[in-house]
């Protein structure tokens, strides 16, 4: 399928600030079920973006715009096709073996009762870890409501948990603590779901996680949907949490209060040719 | 534990070492009234100068001084040729690892280190993966703490490779030596230590980004008036001449570093710095943190700036990780280490655990990724009670703690209330790693437990300094 993506990020700045910092994980690499047609990053102030490739394969940008501006806005466009893969990911850029993954986060903690949830799936589903995977992604999406007012970037899995709501960064930390907890390697993806039925721009990227099976490799678990990762999805960023896959990570010198809004647009590249047409 | 080898009087109190001749005399000579005046004179110098150092985890007194000894610690020729030696493989081989580690992970593969001790240790950057740095030095600066058991034996204790400190006092207390007891230096040969900070800055310019075309700025990063070593960033920056700055007074921008002057934006080739890991780059680690310096992380990628030291290097003076430098030194240079480490018994190993569990009154148990000599247990002298809280402490997370036995430190003449008596003592040389190699201001921080019988020498726990003398034949 072939998705085509708009991710604009606006500030509003109360007062213009000095200089903003920011770095962007915002390209998409390819791997066996996707190749990046186009992409690019465009910018609404004059300055320089430096592309570089991070520790863990990212690409990202870092720019430093110097003031003043009222309004910074970061667009995102490209196109990608994509095919399904049963949710294995094959031919993406690793540069960590799978135990690197292991590692616990601030965010990515196994409390007392996320241990519990992992040890009572464990308990169910037997010692198959795809089963028992999939068992903790069905069990994440029965009982985790999505709301999208309850947590922050900041939230951990253990409140997110705590909670039983949050957003789909909370159950991708929820369900990479328990898989940690378990012993199986897991990864926090940052990208992009192409929904079917298209209802406009969303307010956010999309977030799942990646689990490594021996057998398999890694294989993508995306506990909002409870499936794995079809065509729709769009990998963009890997890390071991939210702050490592973020789109954007910045400061700022100077400036008074800013508001930021996100909005995405994700789209079959025939339905933009068909909404064309009707306009 | 047997009594302790003294560094003056040898293991028994047979004969006085050789080195100790002269210092011997003039102790026998000097009325103990000048000795005490001249002792309190120095504590005034102290108090003059401000060298101070904060303690932590006491609500009242914030700063406090460092007790000073003014009987010096003092080692022949030959023993810190020895030293050098054994310092300068030992680095040597910590700096190979970190690269290594960052790099090929070739010591993984070959199962010497346990990959998971390495990965899932909150000391190792996966942030530095693949990041290369000038000439392949990560650890510019260790602070290598050496413990003494005999004539012969030298323990390396801790290896401190991320922002070690004390070497301000190493100058401090030199000079202030040199002003109080002139004739006692008259009466020996003692190698210098006033060049520590000449050779530290040409160590520092020697690993300016390759592209650095001009004479190299430096500039010293300090987290700030309220960091406990404040007093030692702000003496070594104008002992080096070099700007003392702020996460605030430095910006990124095109991947480069500038510093804010009244002149406008300055580049920034190498920093020094003193900040953690942790609080160097809000974009790349923690994102609260208002120390550091935003987008850093993506100038020391583009190879645009050198940190001194590396970020990433606690994976190397970790105290898991520690166990293992034996066969660290052997894996990179196939040589054998010249300096021992203490025999160490890992928690996070069933076996082992249940050896010290056995053990406690007899153990100095650590925490692994702690330092200060917070949070340890000295068996021999802890209570009963002490020794069964730790107990409870250590089975509830093994893998956060290391034993070892305890070491009888070697003590050295120190002035009490009842005159001179022996005290423990331990020693941090500083061990610079530049273009060139190693070099070591011969010295370093002799760091003296001044209560009867104590073995820690932390200055957060009560110990002292004394001037530390190399004899120069």
């Amino acid at each position: 399928m072939r998705i085509r993506i708009s991710h604009t990020t606006t500030y509003l700045y109360d007062a213009p600030p000095k200089t903003v910092t920011q770095v962007l994980r915002l390209t998409p690499r390819n791997h066996d079920g996707q190749y990046v047609v186009s992409w690019r990053i465009d910018l609404s102030v004059d300055c320089q973006l430096h592309q570089r490739e991070g520790a863990f394969g990212n690409i990202s940008h870092s720019f430093t715009a110097e003031g003043p501006f009222d309004e910074l806005s970061i667009l995102v466009e490209g196109e990608v096709d994509t095919q399904d893969t049963s949710g294995i990911v094959r031919g993406a850029v690793e540069r960590f073996p799978p135990a690197l993954y292991l590692r616990d986060t601030e965010l990515t903690v196994a409390d007392a009762a996320i241990i519990e949830f992992a040890e009572a799936t464990r308990a169910k589903a037997g010692g198959d870890t795809l089963g028992l995977l999939h068992a903790l992604m069905a069990g994440l999406n029965e009982d985790f409501a999505f709301d999208t007012e309850q947590t922050t970037v900041a939230t951990t899995a253990a409140e997110a948990f705590k909670l039983k709501r949050g957003v789909c960064q909370d159950g991708t930390h929820i369900f990479i603590a328990a898989a940690r907890h378990l012993g199986i390697p897991a990864r926090y993806i940052g990208g992009h779901y192409c929904r079917t039925d298209d209802k406009g721009a969303q307010g956010a990227g999309h977030a799942w996680a990646e689990a490594y099976i021996d057998t398999l490799g890694w294989v993508g678990f995306d506990p909002t949907h409870g499936l794995s990762p079809t065509e729709a999805h769009v990998r963009v960023a890997v890390g071991l949490d939210y702050l490592g896959a973020a789109p954007v990570r910045g400061t700022r010198h100077g400036g008074g209060r800013e508001t930021m809004n996100v909005s995405v647009r994700v789209a079959p590249t025939t339905w933009q040719a068909q909404s064309q047409s009707q306009s | 534990m047997g009594v302790a080898f003294d560094e003056m009087k040898g293991h028994d109190g047979e004969a006085i070492r050789p080195a100790y001749g002269e210092l011997d005399r003039w102790l026998k000579e000097v009325p103990p009234d000048v000795l005490d005046y001249r002792r309190r004179e120095a504590e005034l110098i102290f108090r003059r100068i401000g060298i101070t150092f904060a303690v932590y985890g006491e609500a009242d007194a914030t700063e406090r001084l460092i007790p000073f000894d003014v009987i010096p610690r003092i080692m022949s020729a030959d023993e810190w040729r020895r030293l050098e030696k054994g310092l300068t493989q030992r680095v040597n081989a910590l700096n190979m690892f970190i690269k290594d580690v960052y790099g090929a992970r070739d010591i993984l593969r070959a199962g010497i280190l346990p990959e998971d001790m390495v990965f899932r240790n909150p000391a190792f950057r996966p942030e530095m993966n693949g990041q290369t740095v000038p000439h392949d030095i990560y650890v510019h600066i260790a602070g290598i703490d050496i413990i003494r058991v005999d004539a012969d034996t030298f323990y390396v204790l801790e290896d401190n490779a991320r922002t070690p400190s004390g070497v301000s006092y190493m100058l401090e207390n030199r000079e202030i030596m040199m002003r109080l007891f002139p004739e006692l230096f008259s009466r020996h040969r003692i190698a210098p230590v006033e060049n520590y900070p000449d050779e530290l800055l040409a160590s520092l310019k020697s690993v300016a980004p390759l592209s650095t075309s001009k004479e190299p700025n430096v500039v010293l990063l300090t987290p700030g008036v309220y960091n406990s070593a404040y007093y030692e960033h702000s003496f070594l920056a104008d002992k080096l001449g070099v700007e003392l700055v702020e996460g605030r007074d430095l910006f990124v921008k095109d991947e480069v570093v500038y510093m804010r002057t009244t002149q406008g934006p300055q580049r920034v080739d190498v920093i020094y710095r003193r900040v953690d890991d942790d609080f160097i780059d809000p974009l790349a680690f923690r994102p609260d943190s208002i120390l550091g310096v935003p987008g850093l992380m993506s100038a020391y990628g583009a190879g645009n700036v050198t940190l001194a030291n590396a970020v990433g290097t606690g994976i190397a003076d970790d105290k898991a990780i520690y166990s293992f430098m034996p066969d660290i030194v052997k894996f990179y240079l196939d040589e054998e280490p010249l300096l021992k480490n203490v025999p160490t018994w890992r928690c996070r190993e069933p076996e082992h655990l249940s050896y010290v569990l056995d053990h406690l009154p007899e153990l100095v148990v650590k925490e692994v990724h702690g330092s200060g000599g917070y949070g340890m247990l000295i068996g021999p002298s802890a209570s009963k009670v002490a020794i069964e809280q730790f107990r409870a402490k250590l089975k509830s997370a093994p893998a956060n703690f290391i034993a070892q036995p305890t070491l009888a430190l070697s003590t050295s003449p120190t002035c009490v209330e009842a005159g001179v008596a022996p005290r423990h003592v331990d020693l941090r040389p500083f061990v610079l790693t530049g273009k060139k190699g190693v070099r070591i201001v011969p010295g370093g921080l002799t760091r003296v437990a001044l209560k009867e019988g104590s073995l820690v020498v932390n200055s957060s726990q009560g110990g002292g300094t004394k001037d530390t003398w190399v004899l120069d034949k």
